[in-house]
């Protein structure tokens, strides 16, 4: 990094990756860093769901089998922290490091050096994040939404726990900044706004969200650190503050936090679905503007995580009817890549298979979101396994399925290889098999009054649960499905075309599989 | 020399991973140091994380000084350095949303007033109990107290950031003529703006703690008291340090009328932080 | 290729059909025993069947579409990508069924906020972890918390076969008893986290949180007993604490009241809120042995969901009891542990919660169990000294 070294730089020679293990540690590629992100996502996603599955091993029979109850919470809320934060979110990071730069046709991201930096916190902050299970005492067990007063009895793990959230929100901050000043300085001329893929909108959009509401939970957190050590009473009443205070403050950040994982999973399925039917997405100027709502309404209907909170009657019908409105441009969303679909020329491999299902199954928990919008019916709702159902709809069959489809539409350009499209198939529809059998009975249980949270339950819910429990290890191991699958395109197979898909429409589709290192050193001209 | 239409991407950065050892040491060593451990650990963590920006920021100045950043670098760094501002709005959002959540809402319904248990929760938990501003809490929380006034310190404070934007705008002005000599004046003395408005916030808390009995366990209100003049005097002092390091990088004859992006980062965000104390003077002190 | 789509196809039906099963039984939200419950069913069910249409439909239009354009049937790809008239459509039709739903929520909710003239106060309070229910118009009130055969079968290796009990996790102690036909008033309230006060049968579930209290009403029609739990995680115990409310008709009710009014119920170890007054125990000299045994029973009930029942306390969370510098150590700061509790943490202040005697007996049995020796022992005389 000496002026030296800087100073003889120049784009001609197209050096590769410097080789041996430090090429990961200190690279500015932005490929090398989405693969990073990538990676870790993955592995994040076998120590979540294995939190997950420990959560499912004790509720598939009534009575306390297998851990304390205090650990069992400490699972729930670690298995949350560790997929949103850990999982869905850096996933979505690595595929804008390696898409975002190849679709608008620039050479890298615009500051690789804070993209190294960004990415290279992320295991330092889990490390924090998981140390506190070590503790005596136990990790985190509040929930992962951390409500005050009760977070506060934690033992020595709350601060942990806080600076492992404000160290993976530096990090966030800085990803977003980022691929904002990407997204808008490093387009190749020609490459105007309208012309991105949707994909680059999405998650410019998700960037800014980002940018707002990560600042706001850290500024959450660090008043739950002064009220636990610094004698301060934001959060209890004696003191004439408020514990739902804190709810106000955390679903201000948690709802748009919920879009940030959806968002750019919008992004991935406008880019396959058109892919697969070889026609042009329908409506993409009413895509922008429905997302750009979507990100819009999000920052106005947080309380309705809060309809049993007691809160004025005015502010219940606001933040109903706010919530209810999502459903519009959600709605226009999902006709439009019916639309796509319509009279298309439709073929179904691996990732059309998983856009599909995510189309289908994020229908569902997008309708059963809107019951939870109805804030009567909400009160029944609430805090019971029918919201678990809900947003594991949303998650697992939305945010976890756009990256697996992303993963195998783009995996032959990242690595040259065309993935295993037979095994690819298998994984799709074991995975979304076990997935239903694991998330339904979940809607059931949930009706039937069983509330989250909780280690054992009544005998009336217990045989769905035990279905339930049986759906997540055969939907979990069903995972090393995938696993296998990335390894052996890694290693290697059919070689990929520079197109891979027919009906591929994109620059990422004009340079070569695997691509180059260095891309769009010189800009592409853009028709 | 890079052309100006090829854009610089450094390879390799070294920083970073050190940045992210350093940030690891100092948060673990911060938790335990809180948990009632040592501070050890914190202290090397902040050491080496400074270490590491004196270093990173090394590197850039030297690769800005040997004209390897193109204008389309340039608008990268200005779009990086604009949107860390407004992060750190939504931040300091947090901390005002709390400050009016306390006073529309969770005041005025421990003293009874508004629609559904709002009169049940004073008649029967805190009974007696009148929503003021300022106040501790219907317990009371850390005793008898009294109210920081805005006069004289905090109305001195305002007009000493007042000044200080002042300041920085003539440098910035002279820089632009190229006149440097005049620029490393101004911010000589908008820097020493910044300590000043630090020594009499320092002096202010010391009356707090001394005197009025205004503590961080004041019950809500010393809690956003403490916490929003807290952070912003962090932020102030960050912002004249540097500041400062601009000066001594203009001394030492860096940027030129075209060229002198960092003192304008550095000039942007000692606007934002001149714009949320008036904020606070407002809503902290004044209403 | 069309063996996978049957699959699908075959998958979803079959979803679907669960689907539709959710309207009967044990797999749907109960209809409850008040107009609200009756309410909130209906819109339930409402806008549970509009989704179901919904869903349908643009499946069928998916489904179809996968069908009939697809490449191995010869379907050549249309070129059109925009409609500004269908555009419109899809948005606005959305909106015309929102704003239908809209309109009997808001109905509901606006009848679900109005607690006004109130028959009957109850104010409930959450703690860690078990209710304490006190009615306001008359001096009634206690705690309730999970039965102890169940209590006992939930540990971890209990060994207890859980199945044999009927409402496994649904019976308490001592039972909140209502009348049928009155409009019950709840104020609910918290001592240290929040709970949630949830009994499906009755649509109440109202947070409870520490410093404020949230109102909410029933109006029960049916006599009966109605089952429900805590709904706000709430630490460890959150999954046993459950409600169990009993509605009787009014001149039982009136009965009941009557019968608890003057000595107010007096159960093994929880007594009212203000212990003292009912604790003419006090008085006297109590032997070690008789506190110990007394002792023991209040230490399981009251202390061994945190410190555990065999005293070692979950390191890091909860600490032991054996070896504890508190337990062996001067008597007066073991007192006031206990008394007052330690503010910050989930130890919380027992003064309210136990009578004299039970807390006499408790320290005294801390003191010498879990291979304690301190061999002192407390009288209740010296805790009603403190009040
Ligand atoms: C990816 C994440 C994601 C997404 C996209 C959503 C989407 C939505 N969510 Fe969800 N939600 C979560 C993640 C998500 N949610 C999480 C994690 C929680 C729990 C947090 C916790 O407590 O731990 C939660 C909880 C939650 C609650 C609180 C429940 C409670 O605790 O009581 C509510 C209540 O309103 C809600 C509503 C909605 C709505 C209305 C949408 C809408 O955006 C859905 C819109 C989509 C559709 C409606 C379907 C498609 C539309 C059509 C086909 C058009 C036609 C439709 C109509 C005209 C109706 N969600
Ligand atoms: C993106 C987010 C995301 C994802 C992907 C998931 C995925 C899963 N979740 Fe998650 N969940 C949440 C977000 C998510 N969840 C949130 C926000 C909550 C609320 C927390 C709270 O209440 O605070 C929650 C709560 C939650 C609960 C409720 C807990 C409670 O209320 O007490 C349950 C219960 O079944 C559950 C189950 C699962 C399962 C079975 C999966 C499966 O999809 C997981 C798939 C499993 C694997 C991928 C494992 C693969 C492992 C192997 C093959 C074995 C090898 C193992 C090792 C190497 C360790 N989750
Ligand atoms: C909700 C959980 C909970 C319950 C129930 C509980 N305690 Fe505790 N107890 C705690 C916690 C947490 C502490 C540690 C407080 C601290 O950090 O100083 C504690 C501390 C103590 C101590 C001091 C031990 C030491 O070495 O510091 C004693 C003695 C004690 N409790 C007795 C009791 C008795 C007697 C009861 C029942 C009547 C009881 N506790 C019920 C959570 C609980
Ligand atoms: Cu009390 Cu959960
Ligand atoms: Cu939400």
């Amino acid at each position: 990094m000496s002026t030296a070294t800087a100073d003889h730089h120049d784009h001609d020679d197209h050096h590769g990756p410097a080789p041996g293990l430090m090429r990961w540690v200190y690279t500015t590629n932005h490929k090398d860093i989405g693969t990073l992100y990538l990676l870790f996502a993955l592995v994040m996603f076998f120590i979540g769901g294995g939190m997950a599955l420990i959560i499912r091993a004790e509720l598939f029979q009534p009575g306390l089998q297998i851990v304390d109850p205090l650990f069992f919470n400490s699972m729930t809320t670690m298995h949350a922290l560790v997929m949103i934060f850990g999982v869905v979110m850096p996933a979505f990071v690595g595929l804008a490091n390696w898409m975002i730069p190849m679709m608008i046709g620039g050479p890298d991201m615009a500051l690789p050096r804070l993209n190294n930096w960004s990415f290279w916190i992320m295991p330092f902050a889990f490390a924090v994040l998981l140390s506190t299970l070590f503790m005596e005492g136990g990790g985190p067990a509040g929930g992962w939404t951390l409500y005050a007063p009760l977070s506060l009895q934690g033992g020595d793990n709350l601060a942990f726990v806080i600076f492992a959230i404000h160290f993976m929100g530096i990090s966030s901050v800085m990803g977003s900044i980022n691929i904002v000043a990407t997204i808008f300085n490093m387009r190749a001329p020609g490459m105007t706004l309208m012309k991105m893929p949707l994909f680059v909108w999405t998650w410019l959009i998700t960037a800014y969200l980002l940018i707002a509401v990560i600042p706001v939970l850290a500024g959450a957190v660090t008043m739950l650190l002064t009220d636990r050590y610094f004698d301060t009473s934001f959060f209890s009443a004696a003191g004439g503050g408020d514990p739902v205070m804190f709810q106000h403050i955390f679903w201000f950040f948690g709802h748009p936090e919920v879009y940030i994982l959806i968002l750019p999973a919008f992004g991935i399925i406008s880019s396959i679905i058109p892919t697969f039917a070889r026609k042009p997405l329908f409506g993409y100027a009413s895509m922008v503007y429905a997302t750009a709502s979507i990100a819009f309404l999000s920052f106005i209907v947080w309380a309705h995580h809060m309809f049993t909170v007691g809160m004025p009657l005015a502010g219940e019908m606001f933040f109903m009817f706010a919530t209810m409105m999502i459903s519009v441009p959600t709605g226009v969303k999902v006709f439009n890549w019916i639309a796509t679909m319509w009279r298309g020329s439709m073929t179904f491999e691996t990732p059309m298979l998983f856009a599909i299902g995510f189309l289908v199954m994020f229908t569902i928990g997008g309708l059963s979101g809107l019951m939870l919008a109805i804030t009567p019916a909400d009160i029944q709702y609430h805090d019971t396994y029918f919201v678990v159902a809900h947003f594991h709809y949303v998650l697992v069959p939305g945010a976890i399925y756009s990256i697996m489809a992303a993963t195998y539409y783009w995996i032959p350009k990242w690595t040259g290889n065309m993935y295993d499209e037979k095994w690819g198939k298998i994984h799709f529809w074991v995975s979304t098999v076990f997935l239903n059998v694991l998330f339904f009975p979940m809607h059931f249980v949930g009706l039937a009054g069983m509330p989250r949270r909780i280690p054992d339950y009544s005998m009336q819910f217990a045989d769905w649960n035990a279905v339930a429990t049986i759906g997540a290890f055969g939907f979990g191991f069903s995972q090393l499905i995938f696993v296998y699958v990335v390894y052996k395109c890694i290693k290697g197979g059919e070689k990929a075309t520079t197109e891979v898909w027919e009906g591929a429409d994109g620059l990422e589709w004009t340079v070569p599989s695997p691509a180059p290192y260095h891309t769009f050193e010189t800009p592409p001209a853009i028709r | 020399m890079s052309s100006p239409s090829s854009y610089y991407i450094p390879h390799e950065a070294k920083w970073p991973i050190v940045g992210s050892i350093a940030l690891f040491v100092f948060f673990m060593g911060f938790a335990s140091f809180l948990n009632g451990g040592g501070w050890i650990a914190m202290a090397l963590g902040a050491a080496l994380l400074i270490y590491m920006m004196v270093m990173w920021f090394g590197d850039v100045i030297r690769e800005s000084e040997s004209g390897m950043y193109s204008k389309q670098v340039d608008v990268s760094f200005r779009m990086a350095m604009m949107w860390f501002i407004f992060s750190e709005v939504m931040f300091f959002a947090a901390f005002f949303g709390a400050l009016f959540y306390a006073r529309q809402f969770s005041g005025p319904w421990l003293s009874g007033a508004g629609e559904g248990g709002a009169a049940a929760t004073n008649a029967v938990l805190w009974s007696g109990w009148d929503y003021a501003w300022p106040n501790n809490g219907p317990a009371e929380l850390g005793g008898e107290y009294n109210k920081m006034s805005w006069f004289p310190l905090p109305i001195m404070n305002t007009m000493i950031l007042l000044a200080s934007g002042v300041t920085v705008t003539i440098a910035h002005h002279a820089i632009k003529e190229d006149n440097r000599q005049k620029m490393v004046k101004w911010l000589l003395a908008t820097v020493a703006l910044g300590f000043l408005f630090v020594a009499c916030q320092a002096f202010e808390y010391y009356e707090a703690y001394a005197h009025l009995n205004l503590k961080m366990g004041t019950g809500i209100y010393g809690s956003t008291f403490f916490m929003l003049t807290g952070f912003h005097g962090f932020h102030v002092t960050m912002g004249a340090i540097i500041l400062l390091f601009v000066m001594l990088r203009g001394r030492k004859g860096h940027f030129s009328a075209t060229n002198h992006f960092a003192f304008e980062a550095a000039a942007w965000y000692w606007h934002f932080v001149d714009v949320v104390w008036l904020g606070l003077f407002i809503f902290v002190y004044i209403l | 290729m069309s063996i996978v789509l049957r699959w699908l196809v075959t998958a979803y039906a079959l979803l679907f059909c669960s689907l539709s099963l959710a309207a009967i039984g044990d797999i749907n939200m109960p209809v409850g025993v008040t107009p609200i419950s009756k309410e909130v069913y209906g819109l339930h069910m409402m806008i549970f069947w509009i989704c179901c249409v919904i869903g349908v439909l643009v499946f069928a239009v998916m489904f179809y579409s996968m069908f009939k354009h697809r490449k191995s049937k010869g379907a050549k790809a249309a070129d059109f990508h925009e409609s500004t008239v269908v555009e419109i459509i899809w948005t606005a039709v959305p909106l015309v069924i929102l704003i239908a739903m809209a309109i009997p929520a808001a109905k509901t909710l606006i009848a679900m906020e109005d607690t006004s003239d109130a028959d009957v106060t109850i104010k409930v309070t959450g703690y860690q972890w078990k209710w304490h229910y006190e009615y306001l118009d008359s001096e009634i009130s206690f705690f309730s918390s999970l039965d102890a055969d169940h209590n006992a079968a939930r540990q971890v290796g209990s060994g207890i076969d859980v199945s044999q009990f009927d409402n496994y996790l649904k019976e308490v102690d001592n039972e909140l008893v209502l009348p049928v036909g009155k409009k019950i008033r709840f104020l609910h309230t918290a001592s240290d986290v929040i709970h949630s006060w949830w009994v499906p049968a009755l649509a109440v579930k109202k947070d409870a949180i520490p410093g404020f209290i949230n109102e909410n009403w029933a109006l029960i029609e049916e006599p009966g007993v109605y089952r429900g739990k805590c709904a706000e995680l709430c630490g460890r115990d959150h999954g046993f604490m459950p409600i169990v409310v009993r509605a009787v008709p009014e001149e039982e009710y009136e009965q009941w009241v009557a019968e608890m009014s003057p000595a107010p119920m007096v159960a093994e170890t929880s007594e009212d809120s203000a212990p003292a007054a009912a604790d003419g125990d006090a008085e006297r000299e109590w032997a070690l042995a008789e506190l110990m045994e007394k002792g023991e029973s209040v230490y399981n009930t009251s202390c061994a969901a945190c410190h555990q029942a065999n005293g070692q306390g979950l390191p890091g969370a909860f600490p032991a009891i054996a070896g504890s510098p508190v337990a062996t150590g001067p008597v007066d700061a073991h007192i006031n542990v206990i008394y007052a509790g330690v503010s910050g943490t989930a130890m919380a202040a027992f003064a309210n919660q136990l009578s004299d005697s039970d807390m006499a007996a408790v320290i005294t049995y801390q003191r010498n169990a879990f291979g304690n020796t301190v061999g002192d022992l407390v009288q209740p005389s010296a805790i009603k000294a403190l009040r």
